[in-house]
């Protein structure tokens, strides 16, 4: 453990060595490449600059990136749902080798190697063949999905990797920029870039928002799509088309690594807050927005930040706190429901154990003894499994809902609405027995425990088909037990033993 | 009736009552070369309650899927209502199996039965009040408008199947392809989905029902279909449902014709 502090004490000072070490020799080279992460502390001037959109490219660079987000949240809902998201990532990753070789190509023919369209080009073209490599890999041989994934996404990072290394070796131009597209940088976009971007993140959005429900419903229901004669091969393109541009324009923001992000997270995220699609994709609309914008300009103060990594985290950030936070999916709430359905059930059990025991002793055919009994905590603990603290939680929960009056620590007593409630609880808890023990062959022993598990969860629906199925009497009263129940007898008087019918 | 989609075409049954709603001619469905179901034909009549029955695996829903070129045919001739398939679609209405989506989808049960409606309201539209009313009806007529805006995870097994149900009935068609409605349901359910077959028959349309309880299949069902890989029998219910023929439907599989396509198909997995 103290060579671990040791070691990592030493590491964190290794790069102030450097330096010092540097600083001393009085050269300090300023290397442009992908592993110079240094981070300049923003002075007050450069907060101002970005957040007031103070100069022409950083607004347009932020807004470009802002509609990417918002055409990503759009379409990677469908993607999502279609549960194609991954075909984002390899798709992104099969961009490199196609933005390699259309850089080659154009400075070997003198065009201008940086240019955003021509690169864009190259990578839809590079991307759009990772995709056809997937669909031959799967359709020609017996893998399945994910490996073709795996190996078109790597083979074609690979060799994006390695083509940049020619290119790095070429004598026409330096390459010094293409490693952007990897991580992604706001900071090398300029305004005609960010307009190509923006529109064309634009016009993606509009596709979706007018092939919005049939769009919907290839992700809900192929079959159906196709029974109702929609071309679903065109509509499935169209979406992957989609996808296709949203990807490569955003290459030059995000990177090709964590474009993926941008297409999953905020339509993920948005899933926790509803369970409207036209919502999500509402919902995803402005998370991606918010991502993209904030990454952007986090990345315009921080120059050397990738602006890739800052809108995944924002996008993260976001996605944390819905699945923490949002309603009506998110964790809490869940937790939550789960923590009130079971103080429900123990509610009931409450209430169902004081019914049964006064019905024992007969003292249900007046009102007035049954809500003027008290009875003693010790004798429900043998009924259930609680433990004493837990009942006593139980019961002052209780209370405050007026369902039982408790005189001492150790006795309590049913009011008025906790006897109604009482009666109900207990008569469905035996039309679920009844039910159990005519339809489903449970034995009258065990019926108790199965009962147990299902009744707290009926639904109206359910119980009116019970009573229709099962009460041919008169429906006015709680019904009998179809099983003994035990509860200790400890003071009672034998006479009421023989008594058990209710009202 | 409203008769909306059908309004271009030859108008339903009720002007030409002897039309066939649905033909199949030497229907032959074959997986990776492996026949699942081999020469299939029959006709049924209209305004007739079919029930196809056959043991799992069977192929009664390659067959629907086939009629209605979900899966791709190895030979064969479909007719729906006298026409191509293609050409008489707006008089399909189809409800598939209810495991064959994702339940977990943001929607509620009015949008999946509006989604019955959205050829009709046409591309880029969108779905307007009047088309929500009337799914609305259509939930009412299998009981469960209650759960109209309940996510449809929400819902039991038997509504969901109702909700498909209802985005068939939304359409207004005149022959009925039913994956299954019956598997797995509660006795409310079934009991909405035999009132609304009843109705369909009244109304003169024509329904295709794949079941699985032979108890209830002379209760239920007009006409029968035994299918297990092939036809065994078909027609009406008094005739053909009986022992021997269940019998054969249920015995023996054509183990020597699955013998051999399996020794087929492995053959050339190996080439």
């Amino acid at each position: 453990m103290r060579a671990f502090a040791l070691v990592l004490l030493f590491a964190s000072f290794w790069p102030h060595c450097l330096v010092f070490a540097a600083t001393e020799s009085g050269e300090i080279q300023t290397q442009e490449s992908i592993t110079d992460r240094s981070i300049a502390i923003p002075e007050w001037k450069d907060w101002k600059r970005v957040f007031l959109l103070q100069d022409y490219n950083t607004r347009v660079v932020i807004l470009g990136t802002t509609l990417l987000g918002m055409a990503a949240g759009m379409i990677g809902s469908f993607a999502l749902l279609r549960k194609r998201a991954l075909m984002g990532d390899a798709l992104s990753h099969a961009t490199l080798p196609g933005i390699a070789i259309a850089f080659i190509l154009a400075t070997s023919l003198g065009l201008n190697g940086k240019s955003l369209p021509i690169l864009l080009t190259g990578a839809a073209v590079s991307g759009l063949l990772g995709i056809g490599g997937i669909l031959l890999i799967r359709n020609l041989t017996r893998l399945k999905e994910d490996a073709a994934l795996g190996i078109v996404l790597s083979v074609f990072f690979g060799a994006g990797i390695a083509l940049l290394g020619v290119v790095q070796q070429m004598q026409t131009g330096h390459a010094a920029g293409l490693e952007s597209f990897i991580y992604g940088k706001t900071a090398s976009m300029v305004a005609s870039d960010a307009w190509l971007i923006g529109s064309a993140g634009l016009t993606c959005m509009l596709i979706s928002i007018l092939l919005y429900k049939e769009l919907t419903l290839l992700c809900f229901d192929e079959g159906f799509a196709i029974s109702r004669g929609f071309p679903v091969v065109l509509l499935d393109m169209t979406l992957m088309g989609l996808v296709v541009v949203v990807t490569i324009i955003g290459l030059q923001a995000v990177g090709l690594i964590l474009m993926i992000s941008l297409l999953v997270i905020p339509p993920a995220a948005a899933r926790f807050w509803t369970e409207k699609m036209a919502y999500m994709s509402l919902v995803a609309i402005v998370l991606g927005a918010l991502s993209g914008m904030i990454g952007s300009a986090m990345s315009a103060i921080f120059p050397n930040l990738p602006s890739g990594a800052m809108i995944v985290l924002v996008a993260t950030t976001m996605f944390l706190f819905s699945m923490v936070f949002g309603i009506p999916r998110g964790i809490l709430i869940r937790k939550l429901r789960r923590h009130q359905l079971n103080s429900k059930v123990d509610r009931q059990h409450l209430l169902r154990g004081l019914y049964e025991y006064l019905e024992a002793r007969g003292l249900l055919h007046d009102k007035q003894t049954a809500e003027s009994t008290f009875v003693p905590l010790s004798t429900l603990l043998q009924m259930r499994s609680w433990s004493p603290a837990k009942l006593k939680k139980i019961v002052k929960r209780a209370q405050r809902e007026q369902l039982v009056v408790a005189l001492q620590e150790d006795q309590i007593r049913l009011t008025r609405s906790g006897l109604l409630e009482a009666a109900r609880i207990v008569h469905e808890h035996r039309l679920w027995e009844l039910y159990l023990i005519t339809y489903a062959d449970v034995a009258a022993s065990k019926v108790d425990q199965d009962a147990d598990a299902i009744e707290h969860v009926l639904e109206p629906e359910v119980i009116a088909e019970l009573e229709s199925l099962l009460v041919r009497q008169s429906t006015v009263g709680v019904l009998q037990s179809p099983h003994a129940i035990q509860i200790q007898q400890e003071n009672t008087n034998p006479r009421q033993s023989d008594s058990r019918r209710a009202n | 009736m409203n008769t909306r989609e059908s309004s271009t075409s030859a108008s339903p049954s009720a002007s030409s009552p002897i039309e066939t709603p649905l033909s199949v001619y030497d229907l032959t469905v074959a997986y990776h070369r492996k026949p699942v179901i081999w020469d299939v034909s029959f006709e049924i009549p209209p305004g007739k309650l079919v029930g196809i029955v056959g043991p799992n695996g069977a192929g009664k829903s390659t067959l629907i899927k086939a009629i209605m070129g979900l899966i791709p045919k190895a030979s064969g001739r479909v007719q729906i209502f006298g026409k191509q398939y293609q050409k008489n679609r707006h008089r399909v209405g189809y409800v598939p199996q209810r495991e064959s989506v994702d339940w977990d989808f943001p929607v509620d049960a009015l949008d999946v039965v509006t989604m019955g409606l959205y050829k009709e309201i046409g591309w880029c539209l969108p779905v307007r009040k009047k088309h929500r009313d009337r799914a609305m009806e259509a939930l009412d007529r299998v009981g469960i408008a209650d759960y109209a805006h309940r996510q449809i995870s929400q819902l039991s097994g038997g509504q969901q199947q109702r909700t498909f149900l209802a985005r068939a009935l939304v359409q207004d068609a005149d022959l009925y392809l039913m994956d299954e409605p019956f598997a797995a349901v509660d006795a409310a359910t079934e009991k909405a989905i035999v009132k609304i077959l009843h109705e369909m028959k009244q109304a003169g349309k024509t329904a295709l029902v794949i079941h699985h309880d032979l108890q209830t299949v002379p209760e239920y069902f007009d006409y029968v279909i035994l299918l297990n890989m092939r036809v065994i029998d078909h027609g009406l219910t008094a005739d053909v449902f009986t022992p021997e023929n269940l019998q054969k439907t249920y015995g023996g599989r054509l183990t020597l014709l699955e013998e051999a396509t399996e020794t087929m198909r492995r053959r050339e997995q190996s080439l």
